[in-house]
This record gives structure tokens, sequence and C-alpha cells, in this order.
């Protein structure tokens, strides 16, 4: 099995060589240390702020709002731990959604035992948020809503437009985790009045390691890590200088010409879900059907588990992910998909595809060559597959 | 992460199907936790002759699965109701510890199947409690 049909973007993916190029002189000529004073540390000093300018473009801020991280985990701990423990003077109230990633959920989990109280908003079938719940959750002592732009399981994008404005009218900040969204959706921060805005170059072929928070102009939080002048005090540690280096030049390709790419990548994922509900039997489509990520498909598929789904899948070289307990060694399935409203027997029986520019017609061909084989096989192992065609059980 | 064991007997699992008129069939496991494992035993004079299995579940349960239906065929009941989920683990060189309780299953399965066999025979057997294979709300110690 050579050949490897990559459809899991939205897990990581690969460095785009152009960026791989820009990133290598940073590795051994220009090695130089950008808090030093000689030329090749001022080199440094002058790539990491012309990678800065590059992220402010994308987001449409200035490049002072822009903090470059470790990771879009580490950005998701700051916005809201650094948040947080700046306005307790203000308020211990923040409101989250029960979709978050876990890199903003048990930083949540961890603030309600350091004395916070944290409201995690319940979404409808298709994974969106009430904007009237929202609005009613907000109490005087909320100081910060934290709401992700795009789902990373099941795609839904929330109403950020909305929620920005909401936040706004009520003088309260809002954060939102944008890792699945930048460079796969067109994003303006002063468009959507965002305060703050996580994001990982790893998700639009820029390198691992590199996160970035948006800090809008005139917040104050508190930094996580102490212990040097670096990123204008705020985040100490020696930067990550060929990281950093390709994470301005991947967010400046992603970015360029969104649209076209958008639309491209949008046609295979309306394409697959299209023929998979129309040949699979007992299958659904998890997440909204339009508001969705242009890469995203995700669905449930009755009476089997998704890590033997994964497995059959990899021997015919296709790369994919489940929510399903088993891919993730819990016992429960995705906290996304039981937030959804799905039964755990249904939630177990989850596909995660998720496309990228690289992929082709060719593709969803062979997506749909292979899948449902493997879906019928799997099917005839399962006893429960057995008692729907007894007729004993109902669906 | 899985062995190559495992892997084969995930790919070309044996046994799979079912048996019509089974002197004993036992499952356990439920779909909320995302395994159940279904077995079937054909025995004839305490011989155990045939044997198939239906599972819902992943790698190692489906894995876990075949390898205990090849372990018990051609056993005897007895024999059969020797073998541990450690011995069907350790035939498939090993599970990762996150899928241990895969196995449970399978030992599981297999005696909630004998037990089916007792009954329908009038045979007495200790009542010991059959794990529910579900280990969300199940208290019994594996080995």
């Amino acid at each position: 099995m050579d050949k490897v049909i990559y459809l899991d973007h939205a897990a990581t993916t690969s460095v785009r060589q152009e960026v791989v190029q820009e990133m290598l002189p940073y590795f051994t000529e220009k090695y130089g240390n950008a808090s030093s004073i000689y030329a090749i540390g001022r080199e440094s000093k002058k790539a990491i702020e012309d990678a800065r300018e590059k992220v402010a473009k994308a987001l449409k801020c200035g490049p002072k709002e822009v903090f470059f991280t470790g990771s879009g985990t580490e950005s998701d701990n700051w916005a809201i731990k650094g948040m947080a423990f700046a306005n307790r003077e203000k308020g211990n109230h923040i409101i989250t959604t029960a979709v978050e990633h876990h890199a903003v959920l048990h930083t949540c989990q961890y603030l309600e035992k350091e004395g916070f109280e944290v409201t995690y908003l319940p979404v409808d079938e298709h994974g969106v948020i009430s904007l009237e719940q929202l609005e009613k959750a907000i109490t005087d002592k909320t100081i910060l809503i934290s709401v992700m732009f795009a789902n990373n399981e099941i795609g839904t994008i929330q109403p950020i437009k909305e929620i920005g404005r909401i936040a706004r009218e009520k003088g309260i900040y809002f954060h939102t985790d944008a890792v699945q969204a930048v460079g796969h959706v067109p994003i303006d921060v002063n468009e959507y009045n965002i305060d703050m805005l996580s994001l990982s170059a790893h998700k639009f072929h820029g390198p691992k390691g590199v996160g970035v928070l948006y800090v809008r102009k005139g917040i104050k939080i508190h930094t996580l890590l102490q212990g040097g002048a670096h990123e204008r005090g705020k985040r100490a540690g020696t930067e990550n200088i060929p990281g950093i280096v390709g994470a301005g030049k991947a967010i400046e390709m992603a970015t360029k010409d969104i649209e076209d790419k958008v639309s491209k990548i949008q046609a295979l994922r309306d394409r697959l879900i299209t023929e998979v509900l129309e040949k699979i039997p007992y299958c659904r489509l998890n997440g909204h059907p339009t508001q969705r990520l242009p890469g995203n498909v995700n669905f449930s598929f009755e009476f089997i588990e998704g890590e033997s789904l994964l497995l059959m899948l990899d021997m015919k070289g296709v790369a994919a992910s489940s929510g399903s307990a088993c891919t993730s060694g819990a016992l429960d399935p995705s906290h996304v998909l039981l937030a959804i409203g799905l039964p755990h027997e249904i939630a177990h029986g989850s596909l995660r595809l998720t496309f990228g520019d690289d992929n082709t017609e060719q593709d969803v061909d062979y997506v749909m060559e292979v899948l449902p084989p493997i879906v019928e096989r799997l099917r005839e192992m399962s006893p429960l597959y057995e008692e729907v065609k007894r007729g004993v059980k109902h669906v | 992460m899985y062995s190559e064991k495992v892997m084969d007997h995930f790919s070309n699992p044996r046994n799979v199907g079912e048996i019509e008129n089974a002197d004993g069939v036992g499952q356990v496991g439920n779909a909320k936790c995302g395994d159940i494992m279904k077995m079937y035993l054909k025995i004839e004079n305490d011989m155990i002759v045939d044997v198939k299995f239906k599972t819902f579940g992943c790698g190692a349960a489906v894995a876990t699965s075949s390898m205990a239906t090849e372990m018990v065929l051609g056993k005897t009941v007895e024999e059969a109701l020797q073998i541990t989920n450690k011995a069907v683990a350790e035939a498939l060189d090993g599970l990762p510890p996150a899928k241990m309780h895969c196995s449970n299953l399978a030992e599981e399965a297999l005696r909630a199947a004998i037990q089916d066999y007792y009954k329908k025979n009038g045979i007495p057997f200790d009542g010991e409690p059959v794990c529910s294979g579900c280990c969300h709300d199940c208290s019994v110690v594996h080995e």
C-alpha cells in the first residue's frame, strides 16, 4: 500500500516547500538570538518582526497586537488564564461552550478550582450556540466570553460576528479559539469585534510548535511565562525564530486567494457528503449542513465503531480520525458528539475526514470506492446490525 | 500501537458469524461503551466443536474475539473456562494498557456462552457474576 490519501488536515498539515525554504537559513547561517545586539541577532529580530507583520496583515490587526507562542494550546491557556487573573477584581465569571477544544475546556475547569465560575453554553443539534442563551448567561460578574470560531471535530462555524457584537455591547472581552479557522475562512478581528484570538501555524501548512495570540491593543492580560523581555515582556523565552518565520510565510500563503481555495475544497467536501449519505444507509452527517469549515466532513455510521473503521481505512491508505472513545483511550466518546445530542453508541461510530488544498476529485473517488465496503464489512461483523436485519431493533 | 498478531486477527478475523441453534450463546458489553461481543458455541459431548462471534468494537475487541474463538475450538467446556483474559492478551503478543478491558470482554463473552449452555442443559454451575463488559459501572476484578 503505497498510496496515502491524507484526509486529516484538521489534525495537522504538511509544511509547504516554500515555507521550509524560508525557515532553513534561520537554523544554520542566521542563528542569532534576537535579543543580541550584533548583526545576526538584529537579523533574527527583524525576521520575527517581518513575520509579525504578515500575521497582522492576515488577521487585519496591528503588529503590536500579535504575540508568538509555542502552540494554539498555549495561546488558549494564556488568553483565558491571563484574562481571568488580570480581571479578578472586576468579576469571576467566564462564559464558554460545551464543544470547545480541551485547551479551552480544561483551562476553564482549572479556573473553576481557582474560584472562578464558568458557564458552558450548550449547542443545538448542529453544534451552534444560541445567542439568546449567551445573552442570558451574562451577569455583572462576567469578564470573558470564549467561543471557538469553528469546531475541530464537526467543523461547525459559530456566529462569531454576532457574539462579538453582544460582547462589545456588554463591555465584556471576547476570545475566540480560531485554530481550525485561520487560513481556512476569511477573518477580520475588527469586523468581528474579536478581542483575543488563538491560532496555530501547523494547521495551515506552517511548522509545528508555533502559535499566536492576538490581543487587542489596550487589553491587559497577565503573563504566564516570566523570565525575559521577549514578546515585549509578555511571553518570556528565546523565540523559535525558524518556526516564527515559517508561521509568517505560511499564513501569508494560506490567506492569499483564500476564496478560491475555499470554493475548491468546499466542492470536494460537498461531493463526499452527498455521495456518502446517498450510498451508505444508517449514516448521518454531524455538524451544520452549510455553516461548516470548507474542508470538514464528519459522519456517524450506526452499528460500527470508529477505531475499527480508521484501522481499515488506514490499510487502504486513507488517513482519517474519529471521535470514538477507543481512539482517545477514554471510556466516553467525544464530548462534542455528545453535546450535539448523539447517543453514545452513534458517537462511537464517527468518522472525521478533513480536506486540504492538496486533495483532489480522485481522492473523493477513492474514498467512495473503499469506504462503503469497509462499513459493510464491519456491519456484517456487528451484533447490533444483526438485530436490525432481523427486525429486532428498530432504528 | 497494536502488535502484528492483533492486526492480523483484526484484518482477518477467524470464526466471524453466527451458529444456528447454538448450544450456548453469550453477549456482553453494551453499545454505550462502544463494545459488544456475542459468542456462539456448538458443543458435542462436552467438547466445543464450533464457535463463532460477532463484535461491535475497536481493533482490540475484534482481535481478542477472534483469538478467543481460536483458543477454545476443540477444547472441553472445562478447559475453555480456564481461559483468562490475560491468556488471550498474551496470545496476541499483548495489548496496549488502555485496551486490556477488551480482553475481559472476550473472556466474559465465552463464560456467558458456557453459562447459557449449562442453563439450557440443566447443569449446575457456580453463579459467579459475569462482568458486564462495560467498564463504566462494573466492579468485577480481572486478573
